[in-house]
């Protein structure tokens, strides 16, 4: 066990830290589920592209660095440590992006990492559908193969946004007479293309945050099919274990929050009692946990190792801990903790209730904590289905 | 940058589980229980001849000269045994504390501990009773915070109390203190006490991880037996969701208890800290655990004859030992109040950098 970085990773810890410094936006930008927010997000992606942060894992040739697993954790830790903008094509980057670089062709990954990598193209992901959600494979929108083409049909929903994105990638049923998860094909689809419709669909916060999206006859070339025809499920399992770990919710993101949960309480603590005191310190504890469990995890993986249903954990543990800083946080603001960011008495209150909002989302989507627990005691305890 | 064990260390572990699973199964400790002392001699011997007992202890004295993160798993193996001998107070807790007091003292005993032929039990300032001292050749107390004493069996009055885990062997111990036998005294001592909690501390956690491993795979096995409306009980969505809670206490409890380990073994600044935050989460994720996995046993869980109360006694003992899941807590709470060390994204090696 050696808990030191090298003097190549601090480098690129300095490196990242300096450039950030330079160059991240000095006022937060208006959010990305607003057209003016997600002009100025995809600015910002795109700058990141230029500095050639975008994406630090992927190989030079698409945007990347040839980054280890280690300096994504660095480049991460030091992304939140500046307070640097959401990404606003987290969709693409973090879930599409690493399902191309297993499936893809050479074309496939010239044609679509680059333009990722600079936000040029936005992506949305379309799983769920209004009769699949938890139960994915119920998924019925179907692409029906004429010649080199597919021709879509049925509705997607809830694709996080979507109201602002330009491609989906989304899960089809290929083969008609098939059910549940075989018979599904993976498919890359623009979103201007005729007979795609959009209807954006405000959230909790009343911002149009995700979006339905309906197909009829939309015309897909084949080309831009990811994986085998049939093989839709076994690609998007893929992207389901990046989601769920490493890439989507890494460990900085929640000690940004608890860091931020620790200072909001220590310039209250004289009014607080104990128990919150206590509260904050679990949730402190819970971030760095989750932090030791990623550096151990991305050690293992290092060495070679494969992340399994473990990624399972995560999921609940982030998510909950998330929600529980969040709602720590309100309680400790009291009547502040109701005021909209517009409110003139907000000065100084911080984002927490917008962050309240999107944690409650979190035991949510990306597969429901429920359904998680249910992969916990099956695939990791082993117990009887 | 690398958080795993290496080779030889995971060797070590499953070394010790294998033979724990066959010389310490649920049988023999309930033997044990009924016996006079709780202990083992036999068993004490041979975990000495594994290396365990002088795992801390400098080779020169017959040790294996390994360190805190050497000791982690295999401790681990002994919790999920619900191993009674004193791996804790002897071999963790007294072998580092006698080889700092070093000189004579140290040079008498650890040679004695390594074979197997002594215990030594350790006392503390904030802690009002001595495990294992019905059994030790040694004993190292607290006479105030400033002072370290050390004395023979015949030198004190050890008097039981009855705990509720009969694996444990605590009692409140009365000496009269002397030139003679103090060992320490001053910044000294108080330096000495303050790792001597912060081993104690976590051996428990490492144990307490063990103990709650086990209780999960009792009641993972019990739950896919069991069968009630015409299927396996662990096939019912509420059991599996109980399970799976302890699961998840248990997993993000074991980095931080692989990390507090690594900080004792370099007395990092932070150990203490690092310390805390481990014993706090892992004793919390195994009386979870315990409550949960009886939970999921029913009434059976409920009686003497089953075997999962020895577990679920162990986690409480853990609980207990070395300051409490709270005591831990609050220590966390008041260096994170105070803002004694950096927080955020990117802190949380920030001690090892200084080092080199
Ligand atoms: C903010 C947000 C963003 C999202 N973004 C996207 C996106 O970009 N793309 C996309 O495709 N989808 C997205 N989703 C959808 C998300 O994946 C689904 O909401 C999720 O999979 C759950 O499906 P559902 O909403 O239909 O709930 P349901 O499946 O109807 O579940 C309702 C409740 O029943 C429980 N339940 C269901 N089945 C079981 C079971 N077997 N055992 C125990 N409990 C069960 C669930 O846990 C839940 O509590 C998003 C959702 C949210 C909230």
């Amino acid at each position: 066990m050696k808990l030191e970085y090298s003097a190549a990773q601090r480098a690129f810890r300095a490196e990242v830290r300096d450039w950030l410094e330079a160059n991240a936006p000095a006022a937060p930008l208006k959010s990305f589920d607003t057209a003016e927010g997600a002009a100025e997000h995809r600015a910002w992606e795109a700058k990141l592209n230029d500095g050639g942060f975008a994406m630090v894992p992927w190989p030079k040739e698409y945007g990347g660095r040839g980054a280890d697993l280690l300096e994504w954790l660095i480049f991460e830790e030091e992304y939140y440590r500046a307070d640097a903008p959401k990404r606003i094509n987290q969709n693409g980057l973090f879930l599409l992006g690493p399902t191309i670089m297993e499936y893809g062709s050479d074309e496939q990954k010239a044609r679509f990492l680059p333009r990722m990598a600079s936000s040029e193209e936005v992506w949305a992901q379309g799983w769920s559908e209004p009769n699949a959600g938890s139960d994915m494979a119920n998924i019925q929108a179907t692409a029906h193969r004429h010649g080199d083409h597919y021709l879509l049909n049925g509705q997607k929903t809830w694709a996080s946004r979507g109201a602002f994105a330009d491609w989906l990638f989304g899960m089809f049923r290929s083969d008609p007479t098939s059910k549940r998860h075989r018979g599904l094909t993976f498919i890359l689809c623009p979103l201007d293309t005729p007979g795609v419709r959009v209807r954006p669909i405000p959230q909790l916060d009343g911002l149009p945050g995700f979006a339905e999206v309906f197909f009829d006859d939309a015309q897909v070339p084949v080309k831009n099919r990811l994986g085998e025809e049939g093989e839709g499920w076994k690609v998007a399992m893929s992207t389901a274990g990046f989601e769920r770990g490493l890439m989507l919710r890494s460990p900085a993101r929640f000690q940004h929050t608890a860091r931020r949960l620790v200072e909001l309480w220590r310039r209250h603590a004289n009014e607080l009692p104990a128990a919150t005191g206590a509260a904050v310190t679990r949730c402190w504890l819970a971030a760095e946990a989750y932090t030791l469990d990623t550096y151990r995890t991305v050690s293992r993986l290092a060495a070679g190792g494969k992340i399994g249903a473990e990624a399972s954990l995560n999921k609940i543990f982030w998510s909950e801990l998330d929600l529980r800083m969040h709602e720590l946080a309100l309680d400790i603001l009291g009547e502040q903790g109701e005021l909209l960011p517009t409110a003139p008495a907000a000065r100084g209150v911080g984002n927490w209730l917008d962050g309240y909002l999107f944690a409650l989302a979190g035991p949510i989507y990306a597969g429901t904590n429920e359904i998680q627990r249910n992969i916990v005691a099956e695939r990791i305890l082993g117990l009887p289905r | 940058m690398d958080f795993r064990f290496d080779e030889e260390q995971q060797l070590l572990q499953s070394t010790v589980r294998h033979f724990l699973d066959a010389e310490c199964t649920p049988a023999v400790l309930r033997v044990l229980w009924e016996s006079e002392t709780a202990r083992s001699p036999e068993l004490w011997k041979k975990l000495a001849a594994l290396g365990l007992t002088g795992l801390l202890i400098p080779e020169a004295q017959g040790g294996m000269g390994l360190d805190e993160t050497a000791f982690v798993l295999p401790l681990e193996a002994c919790g999920h045994a619900g191993l009674a001998e004193p791996v804790v107070a002897t071999a963790a807790v007294a072998a580092p504390l006698l080889r700092e007091v070093a000189g004579a003292l140290a040079d008498e005993w650890l040679p004695r501990i390594a074979t197997g032929d002594a215990r030594v039990a350790v006392g503390h300032p904030t802690l009002s009773f001595v495990e294992d001292a019905h059994q030790a050749d040694l004993l190292l107390l607290p006479r105030g915070e400033d002072e370290v004493h050390a004395l023979p069996r015949s030198a004190v009055q050890v008097s039981e109390q009855p705990a509720n885990d009969p694996s444990l062997r605590i009692a409140s111990v009365a000496f009269d203190a002397s030139d003679n036998s103090c060992v320490a005294r001053g910044k000294k001592a108080r330096a000495l006490f303050a790792a001597t909690l912060d081993r104690g501390a976590l051996a428990s956690a490492a144990q307490a991880l063990g103990v709650c491993e086990r209780l999960l795979q009792l009641a993972v096995s019990y739950t896919s037996e069991r069968h009630q409306f015409g299927q396996a009980v662990g096939s019912f969505q509420a059991v599996k969701h109980h399970l799976a809670n302890v699961k998840l206490k248990l997993e993000y409890a074991r980095p931080l208890v692989q990390r507090a380990a690594h900080s004792v073994a370099k007395a990092s600044a932070q150990r203490a800290l690092h310390v805390s935050m481990a014993k706090h989460a892992a004793c919390e994720a195994a009386v979870f655990g315990a409550k949960q996995t009886l939970q999921c046993h029913g009434a059976i869980g409920y009686t003497w004859e089953q075997d999962l109360h020895i577990f679920m006694r162990r986690a409480w003992s853990l609980d207990h030992a070395w300051g409490s899941s709270s005591f831990h807590l609050e220590r966390v709470r008041r260096a994170l109040l105070e803002g004694a060390f950096a927080i955020g994204p990117g802190a949380t090696f920030q001690e090892e950098q200084q080092d080199d």
